[in-house]
């Protein structure tokens, strides 16, 4: 077996510290934890996403403007140092960068509602379907079938015309159109886990069906959970920005990064910064949450990278 | 069955016992085929016994085993368990049931969930029958029971791919009789281990077996490791026995010739003793058991074969007191 030098240098670490005999174990977590850590991208990527997030989250606190009240001193005024208005203003008067950070925001939250509610389902739904297989099995996966079949957008009208008062609402419900591809990646991990000794070990041991499989057929799961969620999150934020373009999202005056960039298409000659602020920081966000899905999936599952 | 001669308690008595799994149907349209692993196999274990299982490469050994510990349901027979049929008995009767009967498995890695400490996969038994001890308890059984089986209790928040192979086997020996069990099947415990380490498990297995007042059911194909550790032995072919029998008795004397000849396949540590004994060499590969041949199942590669043997499967008799084998042509002992 040839093993590059840098390899070699972390296997003797290891070894080390293997020496060292410390009493606590090292989860596979931390491990994969450890190789993520390594992988610069993934790295860079969350700290671009840590500020993201830290500016949206406490960044409009910190600026003079407000996203919803105009400036009547200033419509249409390009970026400028001099009156606050870093990334300028829109038509209205209203200050771009408390929008942009307002409108983060929005996108993140929304995001991260929507791929919990589809994570919840998913890993639920998958993970009964696969263990219990059989005609129950199959039952649960003609659902999905049918599901994936039905028109994703006609849904989310409905769903709009349902939930169109309240955005986080709204998410959550597209959240729960979004779990079906993350139930047959469960399913199909579940397939395989369930024949595995250790399942066997925990029926041998009188475990209930339930308790195996959110004792020991979930946390195996972790690795493949965690990326395909990684990786729902910036698809969700897409779907927002695409759904607000058409004007399906989020209402005015609330806004997220992907009505200010159908705003900033409209006026883009005229107006070029309202396009590429926003535009910047939803290129910037999506970059970052898939590098850290990418990053996340080799540290998880080392052996296929 | 076996030993007619000594007493004890019966613990576990297995009648015509089917195991058959369905094998997909290459079309739609077709019935699936039958793949009988376990075929009419009968036997009877008294407490405190040792039950050695022998046989070759998918001959249904562990099949049986875990047929009798229902992790595979049979088809057929009757596994009577202090008093009850375990193939009568709910899911749920069933699953409290296991509280005196575990398993120990082949590889002992896989066995253990990656995820999991040591002190938890340890305690998991204890958490199903004894969910009302406190967690303070559960550590000190824990702990109590890894000492027992030879390993330091301070490991007890490691994970399982930190340990090498035996290690790892005595975790699943710990988990195995946490509960303090009244049987174990040991589906080929040492099988993945290397030789010294097989030696420590078996004593291990031998002295847990006297503390705890054990009953094993042993599955191998290592013969030897088989004759070091039990007091009866089953040899399967096919998944039917042919032949059955106190270990002492059958190891100097088989009487069938697939015993004789799996038998003389065994190494014999001693290069003079090895090339002094004659070797029976088979012809060919065990059949199919989707399409087992007519009669005996040892029939087409056996050398003593002869009409009635293609056509009628051989009834189990008594060679000698201790043992009984099913074969037409057979060694029976002199006439006296």
């Amino acid at each position: 077996m040839i093993l590059n030098p840098a390899k070699r240098e972390l296997l003797a670490a290891e070894l080390l510290e293997a020496e060292g005999l410390s009493p606590e174990g090292r989860s596979l977590t931390k491990d994969a934890m450890r190789r993520l850590c390594r992988n610069k991208a993934a790295v860079v990527s969350i700290v671009v996403l840590a500020l993201l997030i830290l500016a949206a989250v406490v960044g409009p606190y910190f600026i003079p403007h407000n996203y919803e009240d105009p400036d009547w001193a200033a419509f249409r005024a390009p970026p400028s140092w001099e009156d606050g208005h870093y990334f300028g203003t829109d038509p209205n008067g209203r200050d771009l960068l408390a929008r942009v950070l307002y409108g983060t925001r929005v996108s993140l939250a929304v995001a991260f509602v929507a791929t919990l509610v589809s994570v919840v389902i998913g890993v639920l739904y998958g993970a009964i379907s696969g263990y219990f297989g059989g005609r129950l099995d199959s039952i649960m996966m003609r659902f999905v079938d049918i599901m994936y079949a039905l028109p994703y957008i006609l849904f989310v009208i409905l769903l709009m015309v349902i939930f169109g008062r309240n955005v986080y609402l709204l998410f959550a419900a597209i959240g729960a159109l979004e779990w079906l591809t993350m139930a047959r990646i469960v399913r199909g991990q579940t397939l395989s886990l369930k024949h595995r000794e250790f399942v066997e070990a925990a029926r041998a041991s009188g475990q209930k069906p339930l308790k195996i499989i959110t004792k020991h057929i979930i946390p195996n799961l972790v690795g493949p959970v965690v990326i395909f969620a990684a990786l729902t999150v910036p698809e969700i934020i897409a779907t927002e920005s695409f759904l607000s373009y058409l004007g399906f999202g989020v209402q005015e005056p609330l806004t997220s990064l992907g009505t200010l960039i159908a705003e900033g298409t409209d006026a883009m000659e005229s107006m070029p910064w309202l396009l590429a602020f926003p535009a910047v920081f939803l290129v910037s966000l999506l970059l970052s949450l898939l590098f850290i899905g990418d990053g996340l999936r080799d540290a998880f599952d080392p052996k296929d990278r | 069955m076996l030993d007619q001669n000594t007493s004890g308690q019966t613990l576990l008595k297995v009648e015509n016992l089917t195991t058959q799994f369905e094998i997909q149907a290459k079309s739609f349209f077709k019935k699936p085929t039958m793949l009988t692993a376990v075929n009419d196999v009968s036997f009877e274990l008294k407490e405190g016994r040792t039950l050695g299982i022998v046989g070759e490469s998918g001959c249904g050994k562990s099949t049986l085993g875990r047929s009798i510990l229902q992790l595979i349901r049979a088809q057929e027979g009757r596994v009577v368990w202090q008093g009850k049929n375990l193939l009568d008995l709910t899911p749920e009767q069933i699953r409290l049931a296991r509280r005196d009967m575990q398993i120990i498995f082949q590889d002992p890695i896989a066995s253990l969930d990656p995820r999991m400490t040591v002190g938890d996969i340890i305690a998991e038994p204890l958490t199903v029958f004894e969910p009302k001890l406190s967690r303070a308890e559960r550590t000190e059984r824990v702990r109590e029971i890894m000492e027992a089986v030879g390993l330091v209790p301070e490991m007890i928040n490691r994970y399982p791919h930190e340990f090498s192979g035996g290690q790892a086997q005595r975790i699943g020996i710990a988990r195995a009789v946490i509960t303090r069990p009244k049987l174990i099947v040991c589906d080929e415990p040492v099988s993945a281990l290397d030789v010294s380490i097989q030696g420590q498990v078996i004593t291990l297995l031998r002295k847990l077996r006297k503390e705890f007042g054990l009953t094993l059911i042993f599955i191998s194909h290592d013969l030897s490791v088989v004759r070091l550790i039990s007091d009866d032995v089953l040899v399967l072919y096919l998944g039917r026995i042919v032949e059955a029998g106190d270990c002492a008795t059958v190891f100097s004397a088989p009487a069938h010739p697939y015993t004789q000849a799996l038998f003389s396949a065994a190494p014999i540590p001693d290069p003079k003793l090895a090339r002094q004994r004659s070797r029976i060499r088979l012809q060919g590969d065990p059949p199919s058991p989707m399409n087992p041949p007519p009669g005996c199942p040892f029939q087409p590669r056996c050398w003593k074969a002869t009409d009635i043997c293609r056509t009628k499967m051989p009834p189990t008799e008594l060679v000698r007191p201790g043992q009984s084998a099913a074969c037409y042509h057979m060694d029976r002992p002199p006439e006296t």
